[in-house]
Order: structure tokens, then C-alpha cells, then sequence
């Protein structure tokens, strides 16, 4: 407790000082720091372009091209939910132990709470938004709703998105394949035997 | 109508399911107003303390903050679902970690949260009271000075003699179990943002809340403004288990305030460290049995003394532990009980409403009991269940005689034996239970070391075991609470239809099930009605979605007003069609039927339409009344109830102490089932998270301060972590809900711990006392919690 009062205790010029070399050392130190520069007063409804960083990442969501300015310490999904609008993608832990933020890069699954923004820098990143096409559902999806693979739904996007990359990398998962590709993704509505269903279904649908 | 349903019954794809696996939903963090502000708690680190004053000069170079705390506050400055005991901004006293003595506002959330250490705290502190068992005694200090007593509640209940009772046994047990502090861990976070209505001086609140009517209520009590001008509108929710009652009040309370300060919306959001802190959780019991028996397998008394540790706040634990003292006897039919349950005030996290609402752990042990009966007069757990279980026309502890409905406790039982071969299997599991425990005891901190392949797969030190347990559980709040609730149903010209109901969508599928009783009524597909989203400007307040009340309740709400609506299209079609009686129409697949024509709904609201027929309607269903004896804690506590047993499989690893469940089968009586799918979920949900109670979850607390705050040591199940879930429903007769329908979602949770832990002793021969079964529990027989904070990984 005491160290972490310290922390915060550094002054914002010192902060901003430590940020501007560059370096992303630990997440865990600088998520406490982070976007520490006061939003300008004279118009607070709109604030300065500093403010969401000074340091310029490119990268595909979805097929468009985006080029933002992020902090050092600005993670992926801070740059998703609150930069892009794309809220699908959610935070439950921010601590990489639930997978309610999972989105595919490469065809891999990844917590993008645990992904600074800048690793991201030329990458192409898939999240849920970009299953749909159009009015049409991703075959994944349509296994979830015809499956009944959820509840409350806030862990689904995870989900799907875990799912979505196992069957990008395997299409035709066995019954322990798909228990341990989903095993990082937490639900506490415990949709689990219909989530593993959903996932079976998808890879069928697909194959079709 | 009985038996001969269209959709009732059957499997009916979730109303939200579209928006959720989109990513469309809005949950409450997702929404986003122009201009917006954020809201950022500050905290002391202290458990118990008098605040002498709170110094604000740091904040002097930061004009751009806003502080809300006492002071901004022209309403009740405490505030509770029952006691209001618990302040929106601390100013006298801390009496636990999580509590908030300030909100600083701005737009930089990152910014404001490294200014809350700049908000400096003179404190004193005071001794802590950690340990319930010493919260009454006579040197305490008083949590709450003004109630003169750390007393929340005292339920005593008597019936009959038990001093006579244990006389006239032959046997008399006593046992003493405890039950930890369980983490709701719904999956989204609290949030909220209250947002100024321009021009009308009102707020309006969108946020992750439960209940939004007691919202409104708290909102406008600490505002002090007119119930109408707070209007609580509920986000998509993620979860919520009980979770977001309180909590949430007193969140949205903190926005509001803020809101009309600042003139601005206002969002607060909780980390889930932040979340874990100042929410509240399931209540830790310790409880004493002392029983009474013959060899007959009788029992003739019971003496049941349980303590409830409240945490700092009174929060639901009036409404939790009435509960428990109505049902701690379990299904069972005793001529003699004696039970008190108190619940006391100490400064832990307090407790309150969560999923079992006091009937897990009373549950937990009276089920252990019993197989302990069972073992000592040498008949099957099945067996002794089956002489002492309530029947049709049986009395409770608290003199209720069960009738009106079907009294299915022994069909559940023997379905479930029969299912699963419990007795043979019993038997033959405990045969070895024994003498292979021993073997592996000489391997115990021997400093044995293991070699790869003896860890798993091992036959010698897998042991297998299987358990059940059994429950009764009242439906909706009973005595203690008041009992209606409001459903608003308008057909339109098309035929489409917009439905509400005052009880909340808490993500079990509420709204679906609502859809499908419309429905039903009206003879159309669910998919032609649209459930609007809740809005206490719309509908009238039907108390809390708690206590499995809202499928009875809220069912019978919207059966209600369905029928007042085709009743009155049944009159318009008697003239219309020149018909003498209505018994002839049939409403059916989107049509109505009379004879040989028909008319499709479509067609039937245009007609009623043109006619200026009536086609709104505001349903209402008030539970019948029930009564309740304070001090001998009699009565016909709930009007029905629903009955459950559940058969756990496990196999135990009796080297590492770790328990694996192998498959559970879950039979439940829920009264007539509404929508096949949601209930399969609600099952599925229910064992998983009993399994979690048995087997691993429970918060821990050092001077009052959690240590466990995120899920890398809350440990709630993964997909890996459990078997099989096989779900059975025997449906029974009620002349209560619509067409019977009764709840599920609690029952399915409190029996699987009590499950597990008698095929844990049915595995390893040794009975274990206190939940969860960790390795720990199995090996050593005690918790191995370390004494120091650094245990957590963000502290
Ligand atoms: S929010 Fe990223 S893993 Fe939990
Ligand atoms: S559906 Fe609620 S957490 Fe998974």
C-alpha cells in the first residue's frame, strides 16, 4: 500500500519526463501514471491532441486503417473501446486472467489488455465488430445463438473470439481441443457445456 | 389451457442474443455522452477509524477537479436497502476498506486517479472487530455508535420441546461448520453515469443495476428529490448474482450528485480491484447442529444456532438471514426445533444478496448432518432422506403445512437415485474409502517428494465418491418482504407488441421468458414482441429481482396482462363474428380461430384499432399474503415452494488433496418450465457456481482488507474446471405462478456444494467442516491463508 501511494505521489512533470524517453518498462508501474496531463480549462468539452499521446501507431481494425496517437502506456484495448468506439470488446480484469477481452491478431488469440497499444503498431486486428458482414452473422455467432452459448453475454465477445482463432488455426477441433482453446476465457454465468457446444457447432457450420 | 402449450416448454432462442454475440449490446461502460465526466473514489487504508478531518489543499493546483462529498449532499447522507446504516461519503467514522469518504470529478480518469493521494485524512483509529463470534461481546466497540449494539438482526424460531426432544433420542449429535465470504465475480464492473435532464432539473441514471426502481428511490432520498425526477434507465447487464443492488445505489447516488454539481454527465466505473473492494459478498456463516435421534432414523429435535457475519453494513442481511432461519431445519418434517440465526455487524466487506440468498450454507450443513445420521444408524444417505423428508400435507419448522402445490421433495429424490444407482454406488465407494485414505497418509508431509506419473492418473490414489443433498426452498421474499409486481403489455395495429415488467433482466434471460408468457397468452411468436428496456419512468416499482421472484412473480404479472388484453379482443370478436360464447375462440399461430374461419392478429389489432379498442394493459399480481411470528418465528412463511436434489460424482485425489467433479446430476421441480433453454442454462450456471463454492472460491480478509482482489486469486471455474452437468425437471402442479411457474436459479446453486462435500466423504471416509474443500481443507484440514497483505498480487 505504501509503495503505491509513493508512486502516485510522483509529480506530473516527472511522469511526463519519464514517458517521453521512450521506454515501456513495466506495465504494472506506468498503468497507475498513465495520461497524466490535465485536459485543457479553457475548453474542457474538447480536449487538446496531446492528451491521447504523442506517439503515433498504424494499424488495421477490421480491415480499415487507422493511424492514432497513443500513450506509451496506452494499452490495445484502451485504444479500441475508448479511441475507436469499438466497445465490443470488453474489460473485466485488466489483469490478463479472464480473456473477456480477446481479440485475433495473426490468427492468434490475444487479451488485449495485456497488449500495449504501441506492439499493435502495424498490425491487423480482428474483434468482434468485424465478424459481421454486412446484416450477416459470422458462422461463429450464428453457432452461439442457435447453441444458446450465453447468459448476460459480457463474456461472448471473448468467447467467440477465442473461438474464432481456434478454428482459423484448427477447423476440425476434438472435444479436448476446444476445452483447453476456450479454458482462457471466464464465464461466470457458466454457459461453459453450451459454450463448448456453440464451438463444436461453429466448426460444423463452417465446414459446410 | 394445461398441458396443451404452443411455445411454453419448449426451447426459444434467447430475445438479446443477436446484440450480445455482436457486440452490439450497451453495457453500461459502453455508453458515451458529449462532454462527459469522470468520477474517482478516494479510500483510506484503513478498516475502523473516527475521521477527524479531510484536507483538500493538495487538489489547490488542480482547478479543473471537482471534490463531491458530504457536503454536496442535501438529502439522507446514509442510505440502505433495509437499515440505513451506510453513508454515501464517509464524515464520521471508516468502518471497512471499501469505504469512500470523497469523489473527485474531471475529465482526465487517469489524471484524477493519482490525484486521490493528494486528499489528505486526519483519522483515529479504533480496535477492529473481525471476528463475528466476538462482535456481541459486552467491551466491543460499536460499528455503528448510533444502534447501540452490533446486532443487525436476531430470527429465533421454537417449535415444540427440544429439551424433551433430545430425551427421548437415543442419539445426539453436534457439529459446528463454517462457510466463507464469496465474491459475486459478475463479470462486468460496476458502472454508471448519471446524466443532468436539461431544463427539467432531474437526473437520469444509466448504469450495470439490478434493481432500478430501489435506485430511484436511494437517488432521490440522497438528492432529496421527487421519486419522478430521478429516472434509472438499466444498461445491458453483465452479471449480477444479487451483486448490484447496493452497491450500485450508492454508486449512482455519488454520480447524481456530481451530475447536478458539475452540471454534466458523469461516469463512474470501477476496476475490478476497485469492484472486489466495495461491493459486497455472500455472507460467512459459522453454524452449531445439535441433533437428536433414534435408531429408527427418526429426528426428534434439532438445536441450530448460526451467526452470519453482516460486514460493516446491514445492506440485505435482514431479508438473507429470515431466509435461513425458515429453512436451516432443510425438507425435513421435525416434531421439535430450536434455531437462532443472528447476523452481526463487524468491518469486514459487508453482505448481502447473493444467488442462495441465505440457503447455501445452512444448507451445507444440514446436509452433512444428515449422512452423518445415516452412517450412525447404518441405513443409506438415500434412505434417511426418505423417512424424515417432508410429504403432501407435512408441517415445517415453522408450522407451515405444505399443500396447494406438489409436495415433490421424495420424487425429486428418487429420480435422482435412480438415475444415477446412487445407494449401490454408495455403498461400494465407501467400502474402500478408508483404508486407501490411510495408505496415502503416510506420504503426508513426509517430505515425500512425487515423481511425475504418481501425480496423476494413479489409480491407487484416485478414489472415487458420490454424495447428494436435498432442499425445499420458499419462492419470492415471504413474510419478510412486500410481495407485487407490475407488468405493461401494449399491442399495436400490426400486431407487434411492446411488453415490460417492473422486475429487472439480470442476464438469466428475464425478458425472454416475459416474451414467451405473452406470448403464449395471445397465441403469437415470441419474436413479435419487443421487450423495452427498463425505465422506472415506464413502469410501475415491483420490488427487487431477488429471491427467485421473478419468474413467479413477474410471470404472473405478465400473464395478467395478456389476458385482460384477449379478453377484451374475445368481447370485440363476439359482436364482430356474431358468436354467442367465447369458448370456441382459440388463439394459435398468430391467429385467432373460430370454427371454421379465422383471422390472423395482424388483421384482428388493425379491426381493433379502427374500432378505438383498448389494446394496453397494466397486469398486477400480488402475492398471496403470508404471516409471520417474530418471536417464535411461526408461520406460513412463503406462499409455495420449489424442490431440488442434486447427486454429486467426484474423484479425489488423495495425494495433492485436489477434488475433481466428475458429473453432477441436478433434479429439480421448478414448477412448470417456460422456456427449455433458459432453464437448461440456469442449471448449468447454478452447479458451476455451487461447484466454485465447494471447491475453491472464498475471499479472505486480513484486518478487514480483501485479499484476494482480482481473478488471479479469486478462483472461479473455468470451462476445465467440472464434468458433466446432466439436468432432470419434474414438473409439479401450483396453483401459484403462471401456469406453475415457479424459479430455478437459485435452487440449482445452494445443493451443489452440500453435494460435493458428502461425496467427498463418501471418497476419502474423513468429513471435512469448512468450505471450500481446497487441497488444503483435504490434506491438512485447515485454510492456509498467510498473514500478511503482500499475499496480493496489486498490493
Ligand atoms: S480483461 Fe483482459 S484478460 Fe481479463
Ligand atoms: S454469459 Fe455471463 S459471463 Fe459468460
Amino acid at each position: 500500500m505504501k509503495e503505491e501511494k509513493e508512486k502516485k505521489e510522483i509529480s506530473r512533470r516527472e511522469f511526463l519526463g519519464k514517458a517521453g524517453t521512450g521506454v515501456a518498462g513495466s506495465y504494472f508501474i506506468l498503468s497507475s501514471l498513465k495520461q497524466a496531463e490535465a485536459v485543457a480549462k479553457e475548453n474542457p468539452l474538447q480536449p487538446p491532441e496531446t492528451y491521447f499521446g504523442n506517439i503515433q501507431v498504424q494499424l488495421t481494425v477490421n480491415g480499415v486503417k487507422h493511424k492514432v496517437r497513443v500513450h506509451t502506456n496506452t494499452t490495445l484495448v484502451e485504444l479500441l473501446r475508448d479511441r475507436l468506439s469499438l466497445t465490443g470488446t470488453k474489460v473485466v480484469c485488466n489483469h490478463g486472467e479472464c480473456g473477456g477481452c480477446t481479440v485475433v491478431i495473426d490468427k492468434k488469440a490475444v487479451y488485449s489488455c495485456q497488449m500495449l497499444a504501441l506492439d499493435a503498431d502495424g498490425k491487423d486486428v480482428t474483434t468482434i465488430e468485424g465478424l459481421l458482414k454486412g446484416e450477416e452473422l459470422h458462422k461463429v455467432q450464428q453457432a452461439f445463438i442457435d447453441k444458446d452459448g450465453l447468459q448476460c453475454g459480457f463474456c461472448t465477445p471473448g468467447q467467440i473470439m477465442s473461438a474464432y482463432a481456434l478454428l482459423l488455426n484448427n477447423p476440425d477441433p476434438s472435444e479436448e481441443e476446444i476445452k483447453t482453446a476456450m479454458a482462457g476465457n471466464i464465464c461466470r454465468c457458466s454457459a461453459y457445456p453450451k459454450i463448448k457446444e456453440s464451438v463444436a457447432e461453429a466448426a460444423r457450420l463452417l465446414k459446410a | 389451457m394445461s398441458g396443451d402449450f404452443n411455445i411454453v416448454g419448449r426451447s426459444v432462442v434467447r430475445q438479446d442474443a443477436y446484440a450480445k454475440v455482436t457486440g452490439q449490446a450497451k453495457f453500461a461502460d459502453d455508453y458515451k455522452f458529449p462532454g462527459m465526466l469522470f468520477g474517482v473514489m478516494v479510500r483510506t487504508d484503513v478498516s475502523h477509524a473516527l475521521i477527524h478531518s479531510i484536507d483538500y489543499s493538495g487538489l489547490l493546483d488542480y482547478p479543473e477537479v471537482t471534490v463531491c462529498d458530504i457536503n454536496d449532499i442535501r438529502g439522507s447522507r446514509k442510505v440502505g436497502v433495509v437499515t440505513a446504516d451506510q453513508p454515501v461519503f464517509c464524515y464520521e467514522k471508516i468502518v471497512t476498506p471499501g469505504d469512500v469518504i470523497c469523489m473527485l470529478v474531471g475529465a482526465d480518469e487517469s489524471q484524477l486517479k493519482l490525484l486521490t493521494a493528494k486528499v489528505k485524512t486526519e483519522l483515529e483509529e479504533l480496535p477492529l472487530i473481525t471476528d463475528p463470534e466476538k462482535a456481541l461481546d459486552p467491551d466491543a466497540t460499536f460499528i455503528h455508535p448510533d444502534k447501540k449494539s452490533n446486532l443487525i438482526v436476531h430470527y429465533p424460531l421454537r417449535k415444540g420441546d427440544v429439551e424433551k426432544g433430545f430425551h427421548e433420542s437415543k442419539h445426539v449429535i453436534e457439529q459446528k461448520y463454517t462457510t466463507p465470504l464469496i465474491e459475486h465475480a459478475y463479470l462486468e464492473p460496476e458502472a454508471v453515469t448519471a446524466v443532468p435532464i436539461e431544463g427539467r432539473g432531474g437526473v437520469r441514471i444509466i448504469g450495470s443495476i439490478q434493481n432500478p426502481h430501489t435506485t430511484r428511490r436511494i437517488v432521490a432520498e440522497v438528492l432529496n428529490f421527487p421519486l419522478t425526477k430521478v429516472r434509472v434507465v438499466q444498461a445491458e447487464l453483465g452479471g449480477a448474482f444479487g451483486g448490484k443492488d447496493d452497491l450500485m445505489n450508492i454508486i449512482s447516488a455519488r454520480a447524481a450528485i456530481a451530475a447536478i454539481k458539475t452540471r454534466r454527465p458523469v461516469k463512474v466505473r470501477y476496476t475490478r480491484e476497485e469492484s472486489v473492494v466495495e461491493s459486497y459478498k455472500r455472507h460467512p456463516y459459522i453454524m452449531k447442529y445439535k441433533v437428536g435421534f433414534n435408531d429408527d432414523g427418526i429426528i426428534k429435535a434439532m438445536k441450530i444456532d448460526i451467526l452470519a457475519d453482516g460486514g460493516a453494513y446491514a445492506s440485505m442481511s435482514p431479508f438473507v438471514t429470515w431466509r435461513t432461519v425458515v429453512q436451516a431445519t432443510g425438507p425435513y418434517e421435525i416434531e421439535n426445533v430450536h434455531t437462532d440465526v443472528r447476523a452481526v455487524y463487524t468491518n469486514n466487506p459487508y453482505t448481502g444478496a447473493m444467488r442462495g440468498f441465505g440457503s447455501p450454507q445452512p444448507i451445507f450443513a444440514q446436509e452433512s448432518l444428515m449422512d452423518e445420521i445415516a452412517e450412525i444408524i447404518g441405513v443409506s444417505p438415500y434412505e434417511i432422506r426418505k423417512i424424515n423428508g417432508v410429504k403432501p400435507g407435512s408441517i415445517t419448522a415453522s408450522g407451515h403445512k405444505l399443500r396447494d402445490h406438489d409436495v415433490n421433495l421424495l420424487s425429486v429424490l428418487e429420480r435422482a437415485e435412480r438415475e444415477t444407482n446412487f445407494t449401490e454406488r454408495h455403498k461400494e465407494c465407501s467400502r474402500s474409502a478408508n483404508t486407501k485414505f490411510q495408505t496415502s497418509q503416510k506420504f503426508r508431509g513426509s517430505g515425500f517428494i512425487l515423481k511425475k506419473d504418481e501425480m496423476l492418473d494413479n489409480r491407487d490414489i484416485i478414489k472415487k465418491g458420490i454424495g447428494l443433498a436435498v432442499s425445499l426452498r420458499g419462492c419470492s421474499l415471504g413474510a419478510e418482504g412486500i410481495d407485487a409486481a407490475a407488468a405493461y403489455l401494449s399491442v399495436q395495429k400490426d400486431g407487434s407488441a411492446y411488453l415490460i415488467s417492473g422486475l429487472a433482466e439480470n442476464g438469466q434471460g428475464l425478458r425472454t421468458t416475459f416474451s414467451i408468457i405473452a406470448a403464449e397468452v395471445l397465441g403469437i411468436s415470441p419474436e413479435h414482441i419487443y421487450y423495452l428496456e427498463q425505465d422506472t419512468g415506464i413502469i410501475a416499482d415491483s420490488g427487487p429481482t431477488v429471491a427467485s421472484r421473478s419468474t413467479i412473480m413477474g410471470g404472473s404479472a405478465v400473464k395478467n396482462a395478456a389476458e385482460i388484453i384477449k379478453k377484451r379482443f374475445e368481447e370485440m370478436l363476439l359482436t364482430y363474428w356474431n358468436i354467442k360464447s367465447k369458448d370456441q375462440l382459440l388463439f394459435k399461430n398468430n391467429r385467432v380461430y373460430e370454427q371454421s374461419r379465422s383471422i390472423s392478429f395482424s388483421e384482428l389489432c388493425s379491426l381493433a384499432y379502427s374500432k378505438g379498442l383498448n389494446m394496453s394493459a397494466i397486469g398486477w399480481f400480488k402475492g398471496p399474503s403470508v404471516h409471520w411470528d417474530e418471536e417464535k418465528g411461526q408461520g406460513a412463511a412463503y406462499f409455495t415452494y420449489v424442490y431440488g436434489c442434486q447427486v454429486a460424482e467426484v474423484s479425489a485425489n488423495l495425494l495433492t488433496g485436489e477434488i475433481f467433479v466428475d458429473r453432477i446430476v441436478a433434479v429439480h421441480d421448478p414448477g412448470k418450465i417456460i422456456n427449455l433453454m433458459g432453464a437448461k442454462g440456469q442449471v448449468f450456471g447454478g452447479v458451476t457456481q455451487g461447484a466454485g463454492y465447494a471447491l475453491w472460491e472464498g475471499i479472505t480478509t486480513y484486518n478487514g482488507n480483501i485479499r484476494e482482489n482480482n481473478f488471479d486469486q479469486i478462483l472461479i471455474p473455468t470451462s476445465k474446471d467440472i464434468g458433466e452437468i446432466e439436468s432432470i425437471f419434474l414438473e409439479g402442479e401450483d396453483i401459484y405462478g403462471a401456469w406453475g411457474a415457479k424459479s430455478l436459479g437459485e435452487p440449482t446453486l445452494e445443493l451443489t456444494a452440500a453435494a460435493i462435500a458428502n461425496a467427498v466423504k463418501n471418497a476419502t471416509g474423513l468429513r471435512y467442516f469448512n468450505l471450500p474443500l481446497n487441497p488444503e481443507e483435504i490434506l491438512l484440514s485447515r485454510k492456509l491463508s498467510p498473514n500478511d497483505l503482500s499475499r496480493g498480487s496489486t498490493n
